[in-house]
């Protein structure tokens, strides 16, 4: 659907900055997240887990557990069916493992008790006898030969002959002679880096409540970001039927792309089904590091020519990406995102995936972009460096635009890469006075955002009110901008609409909340779904004035006469329209259904300075600032919430957050004192920047921001570090004792 | 589990000294809570302390002041007294946790909670700090110094806890300082830390001083070679430098997630250095 009116539109609403709408209930404690649902006869669920990083499982015996009063089921994965499908079947045995523990934490069993003491007891009442095996959680140990094999079969045809058959997966992307490329430049430098895995850090633990008859009809309560996936994934593990199970997604304490998938939820219907009772599973927070998704580990080697007037003639990288113990995607993600600021004449990227024994990856914020970019922009800095280049000039000089054709094959229609770059360098950001041991750095960013299947209903209430049923959790606001794309087009007032987020039984299936799509996509529905609305009650106002229909037009808020042929009548607003719909045909709904396409990719750039404690290795950010392209900022505190956030686990990712594991293969620190998110006395107000370079794929310009902005900050630190210091690091994170052996060795 | 709530502290001791089980003496509760829902204890006996007489009071003794074991980092910091006369002891209290945990924490309960890491404890051995303990056979006091065993342990008896902390009174011209090294501002632990009090003389010459680290070995430690690094001096570079020098000879750290032994020895002696510069600036001299 294309850009209305190109740049002439005036908005009313849309842009301005109204209360969220369920901003009360959540300062107040009255919204219910996953584990606040509670049923009469609920039991509770513990889950058992490996004590092992990679064990065959040789028995289980839960008959001591079974026989515990107060417990009313065990499952482990004898209770499923396993899938044909290998994508399912990953999720089913990341569930519940069969044959084999996988990882440190691994679920093995599930007890579903009438307390939590009674289930925790049986827990150790359980009998799992183990054969351990060895194990490999280093990405680049997992891709030798001789390395221990996490699952056998699961190499794709693509990968390469002769290497580990951990290595699962096989991608390359790009165009041009390279070695044509490199021949022109005056400088090649070539570096290898690392990045550790990182967790989503939501605050909210995955909860939820099963219920689950005799009579096979399911309903289930969940923390998620995805309702409609949750119940395909869930329906097809229990083998019944999607109509038979409603999903009801709770308000969500965070989620970043970690809620996209299920851990506990199928295990949690199988004990209501084997018991009869409702029954409750709330993740502790150690469950959470230890068996859900954090995003990939990964190693790259990226090699870039430059001129001395810093054009870039060639680019290259290699990306060795671990999604832990199943094939993952995400390297095909980082191939592609890696060189998509630059337009180049030669560039290649090439992939590869290795099973390692961690925890399967989730979807994390731009998955797969950070680290791919995170090298690539170390790359150009230290060129910058060494021939004593601007880096924002030479990123302007080599900036992806309009027409360029982009390193993972599209050409690009409108971006706003040119516009967020020199926004950057007017900023008094960039030329503001560095203190001794500071440093600036600079990193350009860049996601692809995605559209997806949507499906929103709009119901033109008597009174004159609108109430709008979407299908995609808010996890950052959506409801307050898809209210204001309502009031934007119908012409009433923000407050006069309340959006609510259905179950699946409500509303047609709604893709995942994740590829920053949600504004994009669901806006764009609502758009629509308003306009049949709209058309419909300009129809109602024909039929009571006795005109045609095309002879009625809407305009703010009323159906009219489309001019003086037309008749004279005064306007009729939809409180006037919705008021007498009774009369005049029945209820008014708007509907609009599609798979959303044209989302718009996003860029944008972040400017950090940091000084560095050259005797502790401590790095201190003293500013930063964000510009990011939005399309159009339908409410740009929410937008401004989205660059702020992104910067912040960006910051986290770049200095202390990592998954650390012992020689034994187990994580050494699954809980928030030893896997360091920011807090809020670690960071400067992080200042934003919004440019509105309207996307021409949707009617008002927007574009998904929600993943852009975890992007650059790895980069972004790294440089900086880099410049204040006078060395760079090329692992991440970038932690103190990390730094001081950089420094000693200086 | 029972929980009791005795009417005196001999009725406290005789409880505890005859419990077979596992017992937990609870005040804040900051660690007790905590070590209880992630399932590290299970105690038979919950004994809790807080409303006994004397046990949330600060009160003035011998020109020095007797601290309440049940006193929290929050009541100690409006403590304009104690905060005069022992800045560098407040201050390492008011890093444990966070403003909410400052509410019930206590310092004595990180103490007693026996980790290398508490960051009330250099501070209190710094200042040469006594506590009053009780037990079945009565009450004796003890240099805090000598209270912690290794991690998790305390060379408290059977039966024994501690009702209060004794700060001294101290000579003209002192200070006391502590620093802490952790990756995140706050909401963390500390992977190395150092606590320093010291007097001067009209000329400014450090005339006593006491340092102490912690995190860097399996106790919190006085480290007299430090001290002694310093005394006599005006605290000038090469002062400074044998303070970190010793203070970092001193260390005996564990290589885990937390810090490597080459980070955490040469860290604590920085902070040696720093908090000694702290303190020379709080009695009032000049290096």
């Amino acid at each position: 659907m294309a850009l209305d009116n190109t740049g002439q539109r005036v908005f009313k609403v849309v842009g301005t900055r109204p209360p969220r709408p369920d901003g009360v209930d959540k300062v107040t404690g009255r919204a219910l997240y996953g584990a606040d649902m509670s049923a009469p006869g609920m039991l509770v669920a513990h889950i058992l887990r490996s004590p092992h990083a990679h064990a065959e499982i040789v028995s289980i015996d839960t008959s001591a557990a079974e026989a515990l009063q107060g417990v009313k089921a065990v499952v482990t994965a004898a209770d499923f069916t396993p899938q044909e499908d290998e994508y399912l079947d990953d999720i089913l045995v990341n569930c519940l493992a069969r044959d084999k523990v996988l990882y440190d934490g691994h679920a093995v069993a599930a007890v579903a008790a009438t307390s939590a003491d009674v289930a925790k007891a049986a827990l150790k009442l359980i009998k799992v006898e183990y054969r351990k095996l060895p194990h490999v959680t280093d990405v680049d140990a997992a891709m030798r030969p001789d390395a221990p094999i996490v699952q056998s079969g699961r190499s794709l045809e693509t990968v390469p002959e002769g290497m580990s058959e951990n290595v699962t997966s096989h991608c390359e992307f790009g165009h041009g002679d390279l070695e044509a490329g490199f021949a022109k430049a005056d400088l090649i430098i070539e570096r290898s880096f690392t990045t550790a895995a990182t967790h989503q850090g939501y605050i909210e633990p995955h909860a939820c409540l099963a219920t689950m008859g005799a009579d096979g009809k399911g309903d289930l309560w969940c923390c998620t970001q995805g309702q409609y996936n949750v119940r395909s994934i869930c329906a097809d593990l229990l083998g019944i039927e999607a109509s038979q199970l409603r999903v009801t997604a709770s308000e969500i304490g965070g989620g970043f792309g970690g809620k996209t998938t299920v851990f506990i939820e199928p295990v949690a219907l199988a004990l209501s089904r084997k018991s009869g009772r409702p029954v409750k599973i709330v993740m502790s927070r150690s469950e959470v590091f230890l068996a859900t998704g954090p995003t990939v580990s990964s190693s790259t080697d990226v090699k870039i020519g430059m001129t001395k007037d810093g054009r870039i003639t060639a680019g290259q990288a290699h990306l060795r990406y671990s999604g832990g113990a199943f094939p993952c995607g995400t390297v095909d993600m980082g191939a592609q995102a890696a060189f998509a600021a630059y337009d180049l004449e030669a560039v290649q990227t090439l992939g590869w995936n290795a099973l390692t024994n961690r925890p399967k990856e989730a979807a994390y914020r731009a998955p797969g972009a950070p680290q791919a970019i995170y090298a690539v922009e170390s790359v150009v800095d230290e060129l910058c460096q060494q021939l004593g280049l601007d880096p924002l000039e030479v990123r302007l000089k080599n900036a992806a635009r309009k027409g360029t054709k982009s390193s993972y094959g599209p050409t690009f229609d409108d971006i706003g890469l040119m516009a967020t770059l020199e926004a950057a360098k007017a900023h008094p950001h960039y030329s503001a006075p560095l203190g001794e041991n500071q440093g600036r750095g600079l990193s350009a960013g860049f996601w692809f955002n995605f559209g997806g299947n949507t499906c929103v209903t709009l119901n033109v209430n008597t009174d004159g009110t609108v109430g709008i049923t979407e299908g995609n959790p808010d996890i950052g606001g959506s409801r307050a901008a898809i209210s204001q794309m309502a009031a934007e087009e119908l012409g009433i007032p923000y407050d006069k609409i309340r959006t609510i987020v259905a179950d699946t039984s409500s509303l047609g299936h709604n893709d995942v909340t994740d590829g920053s799509r949600v504004t994009f996509s669901v806006g764009l529905a609502t758009i629509k779904a308003a306009r049949d609305a709209i058309s419909k009650m300009c129809s109602r106002a024909a039929q009571i004035w006795g005109i045609d229909e095309e002879a009625v037009v809407w305009e703010d808020g009323a159906a009219c006469p489309a001019g003086p042929n037309a008749g004279k009548f005064p306007p009729m607003t939809l409180a006037e329209i919705a008021a007498v719909s009774f009369n005049t045909g029945g209820p008014i709904a708007g509907h609009y259904e599609f798979n959303a396409d044209g989302a718009g990719v996003s860029f944008g750039v972040h400017l950090v300075d940091v000084e560095v404690d050259r005797e502790t290795g401590g790095t201190k950010v003293l500013r930063y600032t964000v510009f990011q392209d939005a399309g159009k900022a339908v409410h740009p505190s929410y937008v401004e919430g989205q660059m702020q956030g992104g910067a912040v686990q960006g910051i986290g990712w770049a200095l202390n957050e990592e998954y650390i594991y012992g020689e034994d293969g187990r994580l050494q620190n699954p809980g928030f004192l030893d896997y360091r998110i920011p807090v809020a006395s670690d960071l400067p107000k992080i200042d934003t920047v919004i440019l509105e370079i309207p996307n021409p794929g949707h009617p008002y310009g927007v574009r998904g921001v929600g993943e852009t902005p975890i992007v650059p900050p790895l980069a972004a630190l790294s440089n900086a570090v880099s410049r204040a210091i006078g060395k760079r690091l090329h692992s991440l994170p970038m932690s103190p004792p990390r730094i001081l052996k950089a420094l000693s060795e200086a | 589990m029972r929980f009791v709530r005795p009417e005196t502290l001999e009725e406290a001791a005789t409880l505890l000294g005859q419990e077979s089980g596992v017992t937990r003496i609870i005040s804040g509760g900051t660690d007790v809570m905590v070590q209880m829902r992630s399932g590290l204890v299970a105690p038979d006996l919950v004994v809790d302390l807080k409303h006994l007489t004397g046990l949330r009071s600060i009160t003035p003794e011998a020109g020095g002041f007797r601290i309440g074991a049940a006193v929290s980092g929050a009541q100690l910091g409006e403590h304009e007294g104690v905060c005069a006369l022992w800045p560098g002891v407040v201050e390492g209290v008011q890093l444990i946790g966070s403003t909410q945990v400052q509410g019930r924490a206590t310092m004595v309960g990180n103490l007693c909670n026996g980790s290398p890491a508490a960051d009330a404890v250099p501070g209190l051995v710094a200042a040469d700090a006594t506590v009053r303990i009780m037990g079945p056979n009565g009450s004796r006091d003890c240099p805090v110094a000598e209270i912690p065993a290794g991690p998790g342990r305390t060379t408290l008896g059977k039966g024994e806890f501690v009702t209060s902390v004794f700060l001294p009174a101290r000579p003209e011209r002192s200070g006391d300082a502590y620093l802490r090294f952790t990756p995140r501002t706050e909401m963390d632990i500390a992977v190395a830390a150092a606590a320093v009090s010291l007097t001067v003389d009209a000329k400014g010459v450090v005339t006593a001083a006491r340092v102490a680290l912690g995190a860097v070995a399996p106790t919190v430690m006085l480290v007299p070679e430090a001290a002694a690094a310093i005394i006599g001096t005006t605290l000038d570079d090469a002062a400074q430098a044998a303070l970190a020098a010793a203070a970092s000879a001193a260390c005996n750290p564990i290589d885990d997630k937390r810090g490597t032994i080459e980070f955490r020895t040469r860290v604590a002696g920085v902070l040696a250095r720093r908090a000694a510069l702290i303190a020379l600036a709080r009695a009032g001299g000049q290096n």
